[in-house]
């Protein structure tokens, strides 16, 4: 029998029909999907530009140099109604810089006080660990922040019946008032003490690393960093004069004038954000001490390792281990949760960036821009914690 | 030649140590419990000093000074602030909860309709009681009843505007029932979707799988809130004129898209934990892709991450209160909503409004979480 194509020996084909072969099939159903997005994406953009016609919007990212309008409440950089709406952006993006940071500093030493609560023999610490976890963990963050905001720090006295506090501070329902420090002639030489404190403390703690590898005589490490970054800073700012004075907050008749204030929306979002991450944090940490198996406590004590230092050098490093990865999450959620700060008026990206949407009706541009810098965060975290925890991970060999 | 002696066998008898001295009784509990070591001690104490600042004046306010009745801010303020109360007083405002509590539940859903929702409300208890005892036979009816029926039936009934019933706008839906319905729709569109998405991440197809990761990441990497600006302000833009949706419905798309994502990424954790063996198990034995799936891997894959499941479930719960940022009014936004009823403005009505609406939302989680503790010991088969 005549066949005029010889199939390849070593490709043989299956015996079914091609409509079972897995392959083709494959093939067949991603360019099914990839017709369908297209038809979609098209279909969309298609609208979308018919739309924004209709409503004379122009679209691109030229709005950004228009003037903003309206203030914004709170700024750590310099900023005026007159400035442009790009400028307003990057007020909001380091309002929530702040705010996460400050967050994440604040939930982490609460996290871990209330995870190794937790596992207290103690009861009654163990029990308002558990308390807390409960509480704050199924309970909405946004009502937390409410809680703080409409429920405890509005109705806190008028500022001319502030509430003193030590050390010249003041709370009333406009926020915390405190000290202003004001850096005077030669205030520099302060900083510059400190950076070099925190240098020289690198080269301490690597002298101490190579001296304890080398004759395993432990170096008081704390205590000379402690004394350097606190001490040095401190030598040279009374050589210098003391050149850092405080502006004191001074209650007037109607209002408190001088020093610092931080407002309520600022306090109540950094509260609950870190009381309510907190107890994420504080599983986290309680079941990373918990995956530790109990023979390495057991062989650290039958070394004769004291429990204080057993804790120090075998349960936590090990445990560490364990805690990051799902750490990293944490505060990656705690970053994106500070996006709540909207319902508050704290002026974060995405408050302004909702106020310039209302304004130019920019709705894609504003919502790529969210989009583009919560990634970036969120891929700057992930690399950062990575890096941790690489750090941190077990060498083998 | 120094040579260290050293021996380890004992030559003579060591002396009986005394017996304990108690190793029962209360006493013994508290010395063990909360005074075993001088740091125990002071921690103990500390913290009862605390307790002793703190839980009294909490029960004074929340309980005893409360204002329990009422019909106005009266009875919530002091003499000075226009009020009946004595002057310093200050406790709970619970008057103003039992005024509003049927607006929190059902938001400004007109009174002559709200047997409505009151039924839904009533049928879903009734169907997931049984549904949640894992004791009580004909699950298979139950489950079509409560994800088949119900919703259809719900789909009638709230909105209206069939059957000579009034048709009732979405705006006006509130309180514990929108929560509810969000959640509702949410668990139960984002649970396969969410499979969908993870098979899809897992997928051997190069389209489907960069696809699928890319939705996941990216709607991981922004805030809900964000998400929603996207449903409210982009959803319109995208479609042709005079095609609209309803803001509730958007509400909906965006807070279900949410949870995929999470979802996917939990059922994703369940299908790699499940071993190379059991694929190729299915494989062996002629199965086609689905039927692997739905006969051999899903059923095991799902059942390990129930508490990951269920933690998402409450995640959402949790996230429906972010709504009442783009203008609906769930349980936290009603309460927030009568915030500004003039009738009721006083000191200490906010506080007590969070207060109700944080009890009802942890009383729900709470109870989610204890669930899927109680469903891991029902389902384990003890592999360990």
């Amino acid at each position: 029998m005549a066949i005029g194509v010889t199939t390849t020996p070593e490709k043989s084909k299956p015996s079914g029909s091609i409509i079972n072969d897995p392959q083709v099939r494959g093939i067949f159903y991603q360019v099914v999907t990839v017709v369908i997005l297209v038809t979609v994406i098209y279909w969309i953009a298609d609208n979308t530009i018919e739309n924004l016609k209709r409503a004379n919007i122009a679209s691109g990212y030229g709005f950004l140099n228009g003037r903003a309008g309206f203030d914004v409440g709170q700024s750590l950089i310099a900023y005026t109604s007159d400035s442009t709406y790009g400028r307003a952006l990057v007020v909001g993006f380091v309002n929530t810089l702040l705010v996460a940071v400050t967050g994440i500093i604040t939930a982490t030493i609460i996290g871990f006080i209330v995870g190794i609560g937790r596992l207290s023999h103690n009861w009654l610490i163990a029990k308002l660990s558990l308390a807390y976890v409960e509480v704050f963990r199924n309970i909405p963050p946004l009502l937390v922040i409410f809680f703080w905001y409409s429920g405890v720090l509005a109705v806190l006295p008028q500022p001319r019946e502030s509430a003193a506090l030590p050390l010249n501070i003041f709370l009333n329902n406009r926020g915390i008032a405190f000290p202003k420090p004001v850096f005077g002639d030669g205030s520099q030489y302060v900083f510059y003490a400190f950076v070099i404190a925190v240098i020289a403390s690198f080269f301490v703690a690597r002298y101490a690393r190579i001296k304890q590898e080398a004759t395993g005589q432990r170096f008081p490490l704390l205590w000379s960093v402690l004394g350097l970054v606190i001490g040095l800073p401190l030598l040279t700012f009374l050589a210098t004069g003391s050149p850092i004075t405080f502006d004191v907050p001074v209650a007037g008749k109607f209002n408190l004038t001088g020093g610092s204030v931080i407002g309520p929306e600022f306090l109540s979002l950094f509260l609950a954000l870190s009381f309510y991450t907190a107890a994420f944090i504080a599983e986290i940490v309680r079941a990373g001490i918990r995956g530790v198996s109990k023979g390495q406590t057991e062989a650290a004590h039958a070394l004769g390792v004291r429990p204080g230092l057993t804790t120090r050098l075998v349960v936590v490093p090990q445990a560490m281990r364990i805690i990051i990865p799902p750490l990293t999450s944490q505060y990656l959620n705690l970053t994106k949760n500070s996006s709540l700060a909207i319902a508050i008026g704290y002026a974060d990206l995405v408050a302004v960036g909702g106020t310039i949407l209302n304004q130019t009706g920019q709705a894609i541009e504003v919502v790529s821009i969210w989009i583009i810098v919560y990634l970036t965060l969120s891929l700057t975290t992930s690399l950062l914690m990575n890096w941790f925890n690489a750090r941190m991970a077990l060498v083998e060999r | 030649m120094n040579t260290h002696q050293a021996t380890f066998v004992r030559a003579s008898m060591i002396e009986a140590s005394p017996a304990p001295v108690q190793t029962g009784g209360l006493a013994y509990w508290l010395r063990k419990n909360l005074f075993a070591t001088p740091k125990d001690t002071v921690l103990t104490i500390v913290s009862l000093l605390v307790l002793a600042w703190l839980v009294p004046p909490a029960i004074q306010w929340l309980f005893i000074d409360a204002a329990w009745t009422g019909g106005g801010r009266g009875v919530c303020a002091t003499v000075a602030q226009g009020g009946t109360q004595p002057e310093g007083w200050s406790g709970a405002c619970w008057a103003f909860v039992n005024a509003k509590f049927d607006q929190f539940l059902f938001g400004r859903y007109p009174i002559e309709e709200r047997w409505r929702p009151a039924l839904i409300g009533i049928l879903f208890i009734l169907l997931l009681t049984p549904m949640l005892i894992p004791k009580v036979p004909y699950k298979n009816i139950n489950a079509i009843l409560l994800l088949g029926a119900l919703p259809i039936l719900a789909l009638v009934l709230l909105p209206g505007g069939w059957f000579g019933l009034p048709f009732v706008e979405t705006p006006l839906w509130g309180g514990l029932m929108v929560t509810l319905v969000l959640s509702f729709v949410g668990i139960a569109v984002s649970l396969p979707f969410g499979i969908l998405l993870a098979l899809g991440r897992r997928s051997t197809m190069p389209v489907i799988k960069m696809l699928c990761t890319f939705f996941i990441e990216v709607v991981r990497g922004i805030p809900l809130i964000t998400v929603l600006f996207m449903a409210s302000v982009m959803l319109p833009l995208f479609l042709p004129q005079g095609v609209t949706f309803d803001k509730f419905l958007r509400a909906l798309i965006g807070v279900s898209f949410f949870a995929s994502a999470y979802m996917a990424e939990v059922v994703r954790g369940g299908l790699q934990a499940i071993g190379k063996g059991q694929y190729e198990g299915a494989d062996s034995l002629g199965l086609s892709y689905w039927q692997k799936m739905n006969l051999i891997v899903l059923p095991q894959a799902l059942k390990l991450v129930i508490p990951g499941i269920v933690n998402t479930f409450i995640g959402l719960f949790k996230d429906t209160s972010l709504v009442s940022i783009i203008g609906m009014f769930d349980l936290l936004g009603i309460v927030r909503l009568n915030f500004s009823d003039a009738n009721w403005a006083s000191a200490v009505t906010p506080i007590s409004g969070l207060i109700f609406a944080g009890f009802i939302f942890w009383l729900f989680c709470f109870g989610m979480s204890r669930y899927s503790g109680f469903m891991e010991r029902v389902l384990d088969t003890s592999h360990k």
